[in-house]
């Protein structure tokens, strides 16, 4: 490694300096004798593990390749979002296991989004009590293992609630007990799809609005309230239509049968355990990337905001959270990447994940390689695509300079 | 000259007035703190609610209601529950943490043998302490005996099968124990690979550049979990038949492989924001390449990235925690392991045992936090803009 400080160029050619010094000293071809070095002992290392596995693999019986995806799972799941039975193939058994990763993943990045920039705004509150509120959640959180809190949820509340028969009554008729949450399902009547579809059109709706609106401020300066136009739209066009529609959404409520909750929507214990650990875990991380990001803007720029006649509002709005979500957005990626790794967590508590699924197909297989390479590659791809997509997002938010 | 009478002239100022009692003391506190606008006093007032809500129960079910000993699980559970306590109580079972408490520390680790676990632990504390106070002088020797003979000695002691003191099989170690050991060598291990990691990331040679990449993104882009698999299950394959791996140091492995990879990036972070001045400063004195990094670079970079790294080693600390899946009983996992003991099975075994991991956890990580603010701000030369 000799030859960083001196491969930077402005050197004589190299012949004139081999005349000088012996090549041995030369850091060019130093350079390539360590590559070379490092080369030959990287590939002996892989010729040896290949070479163990592969005798451990036969004397094991164990037959290598991908082809064990297409066999009977033989299995069941407790939750799945696409059909599945234990007739189902080994690889349908892991599509499952990804759709629910990325159930838990989605859910947990959505809420804890909200609840760090709550959190993380609050901690900036001239308000003492919200301020100190604040700090103790985020100082409770971030110093405590993921998996004690996942603990914390499943072992320490959810499974020690009272049975189905002495369900807590929530509002909105629903129902906590040790066997997860109930909700009523909705259930859609004929004519129903014009709901979804006027929700579409008053999204395109919105955006038509908002750009509009843009673009005559940019020309007159004048602004148009789009904040409460979208909220109108959004809200009233699906509403219009559930009634256009006569009203065609009922509710399918969870009553209490024999031995359980009847009907509706049962959210197991796992995934609430899981979505409210991770949610509450990460919050505590994106709180502290908030309060940075706020607290990194100048403040010049907020008092240049005021000297231009803004509220303070719109200057929050205009000036400081722009400037902010720069500094935001990339320590907020990798807190997305960490929940989602850490949602593979689920095999502690057996909610039926990517990792979960893949240990119990690992065990009924014998096909470690397999399962493990399998999992390397759907969470590099989940953490390629997330920093690809957060990527480009910085990259519009990014200052344009001249 | 005329003479002018100045007598109404005042010779000397007056006391200035005290001033009004909204603009001081607790008056002026509260109003600016807490009710400055009728919106904060709104959010004060639902703070208030929400401290009110939570606080009372929780102090009533940790402390006044709380069970601090007791042979077995009857004095944690109410009469419907098989126990003593009247219907409807709900408190903490510290008596539970209290039966279980040497458990917790050391695992299965033999009772006769654990003394041997106390003397690691003392030398432990005893190195660590002026390691980390400034003042104490013989900090090179201090960090050599911490880092070099502390490890050899404390093999020796725990493990033990020499020197006359029975072996103990890694499989017997638990609790805090197994935690503080994984942590002491992942921090150990993960900060010079991290290192060389960094520098290998940036080095000029294609080939080392390349192996440093693709190590240190797949590592980052994959869960713990996957890796400790990988450790568990992997391993054994790669090695020829019949070399056998401790299971302990299986974890070790995975563990300290994965701390390194976010090390290396860390490192990497302050290596970037070294200017290039200093590269070439280096040079210009007739360094070497390592001299420089090692004399020039490398302390201006790491200092930039105490925070990070300390960080790392938080987070480390937590993942420790992980092992527990590949059958492993570090504090979590043992406090985890007894919910099922049928002697202490009861609705309050759990919550009470977790609170207290949580606060072992807790204690540990705010300190190292606080222990780096604490250098940050004493290594601050002032370089920074």
């Amino acid at each position: 490694m000799a030859t960083d400080t001196s491969l930077r160029g402005n050197e004589p050619p190299r012949a004139k300096k081999a005349a000088r010094a012996s090549w041995i000293n030369d850091p060019w071809i130093r350079g390539i004798i360590y590559q070379v070095l490092v080369a030959v002992a990287l590939i002996a290392f892989v010729y040896w593990i290949v070479g163990n596995t592969s005798e451990n693999l036969r004397r094991a019986n164990i037959s290598s390749g991908f082809g064990f995806l297409g066999g009977r799972a033989g299995f069941d799941v407790s939750q799945s979002l696409i059909d599945y039975s234990a007739d189902s193939t080994f690889g349908r058994a892991l599509m499952v296991g990804l759709f629910n990763t990325l159930l838990v993943a989605v859910i947990g990045i959505v809420t804890a989004t909200f609840l760090g920039f709550l959190i993380g705004v609050g901690r900036l509150s001239r308000n003492w009590l919200i301020a100190k509120i604040c700090t103790v959640y985020v100082e409770i959180f971030r110093n405590l293992p993921p998996l004690l809190v996942i603990f914390f949820w499943y072992l320490g509340v959810l499974s020690v609630l009272p049975g189905p028969r002495d369900s807590l009554d929530l509002p909105f008729e629903t129902f906590l007990n040790n066997r997860g949450f109930f909700m009523p399902k909705p259930v859609w009547g004929e004519g129903s799809w014009l709901i979804p579809l006027a929700f579409v059109v008053a999204i395109a709706l919105s955006w038509f609005v908002a750009r509009k609106a843009y673009r005559r401020q940019m020309a007159t300066g004048q602004r148009f309230p789009v904040l409460r136009t979208a909220l109108a739209l959004i809200v009233g066009l699906p509403l219009l239509a559930y009634f256009l529609a006569g009203r065609p959404l009922t509710f399918d409520v969870p009553v209490l049968g024999a031995f359980n909750l009847q009907g509706g929507v049962q959210v197991a214990p796992e995934f609430l355990s899981l979505y409210l650990a991770l949610s509450f875990y990460t919050a505590s991380f994106i709180a502290e990337i908030v309060r940075a990001g706020i607290l990194g803007v100048n403040k010049g720029q907020t008092e240049a905001s005021y000297s231009l006649g803004l509220q303070p509002g719109l200057t929050l709005r205009l000036v400081v959270v722009p400037q902010a979500l720069r500094i935001i957005i990339p320590p907020l990626t990798s807190q997305y990447l960490n929940l989602t790794k850490n949602s593979s967590l689920a095999v502690f508590i057996g909610y039926a994940d990517l990792v979960q699924i893949g240990q119990t197909v690992m065990n009924q297989t014998g096909q470690a390689i397999e399962v493990v390479a399998i999992w390397m590659i759907i969470y590099l791809g989940l953490s390629l695509a997330t920093s690809a997509f957060m990527n480009w997002y910085n990259a519009r938010m990014a200052l344009v300079e001249r | 000259m005329q003479e002018h009478d100045l007598s109404y002239v005042r010779m000397e100022m007056i006391n200035a007035r005290e001033a009004p009692l909204r603009e001081r003391g607790f008056v002026r506190w509260f109003r600016v703190n807490l009710f400055a606008t009728p919106l904060d006093t709104v959010m004060t007032l639902l703070g208030l609610l929400f401290v009110a809500y939570f606080l009372p129960p929780v102090i009533r079910w940790a402390l006044i209601d709380a069970v601090w000993s007791g042979p077995d699980r009857s004095v944690c559970a109410t009469v419907a529950q098989g126990g003593i306590q009247p219907d409807g109580w709900s408190g903490a079972c510290w008596a539970f943490v209290n039966a279980k408490f040497s458990q917790f520390m050391y695992g299965r680790y033999p009772v006769f043998e654990r003394w041997r676990v106390d003397l690691t632990a003392v030398m432990f504390v005893a190195l660590l302490v002026p390691l980390l106070v400034p003042r104490v002088p013989y900090k090179l020797w201090n960090a050599l005996a911490f880092f070099v003979v502390l490890p050899l000695v404390a093999y020796f002691l725990l493990v033990g099968g020499a020197f006359g003191l029975p072996y103990v099989s890694t499989t017997l170690w638990g609790g805090l124990l197994v935690t503080m050991v994984l942590s002491f060598v992942g921090i150990t291990v993960s900060l010079p690979m991290g290192i060389l990691l960094a520098l290998g990331r940036r080095s000029k040679m294609p080939v080392v550049k390349m192996i440093c990449v693709i190590f240190i993104e797949t590592v980052r882009g994959v869960p713990l979990v996957t890796v400790l698999f990988m450790a568990s299950v992997m391993l054994p394959l790669f090695m020829p038949t019949g070399v056998t791996f401790d299971r302990f140091l299986r974890a070790l492995v995975g563990v300290a492989l994965f701390a390194s990879a976010y090390m290396a990036e860390v490192i990497r972070g302050g290596l970037q924001a070294i200017p290039k001045g200093q590269y070439e400063g280096a040079s210009s004195l007739g360094l070497g390449y390592w001299q420089s990094m090692g004399l020039i670079v490398m302390p201006q970079a790491i200092k930039l990235v105490i925070p990070g790294i300390v960080n790392t080693f938080i987070g480390l600390f937590k993942d420790t925690s992980l092992v527990y899946i590949i059958g492993m009983f570090d504090l979590l996992g043992i406090v985890r392991q007894n919910f099922a003991d049928a002697n202490w099975v009861s609705p309050q075994t759990p919550m009470s045992g977790l609170i207290f991991a949580g606060f072992v956890f807790w204690i540990f990580c705010f300190g190292m936090s606080r222990y780096s603010i604490y250098m940050e701000r004493r290594l601050d030369t002032g370089h920074k803009s």
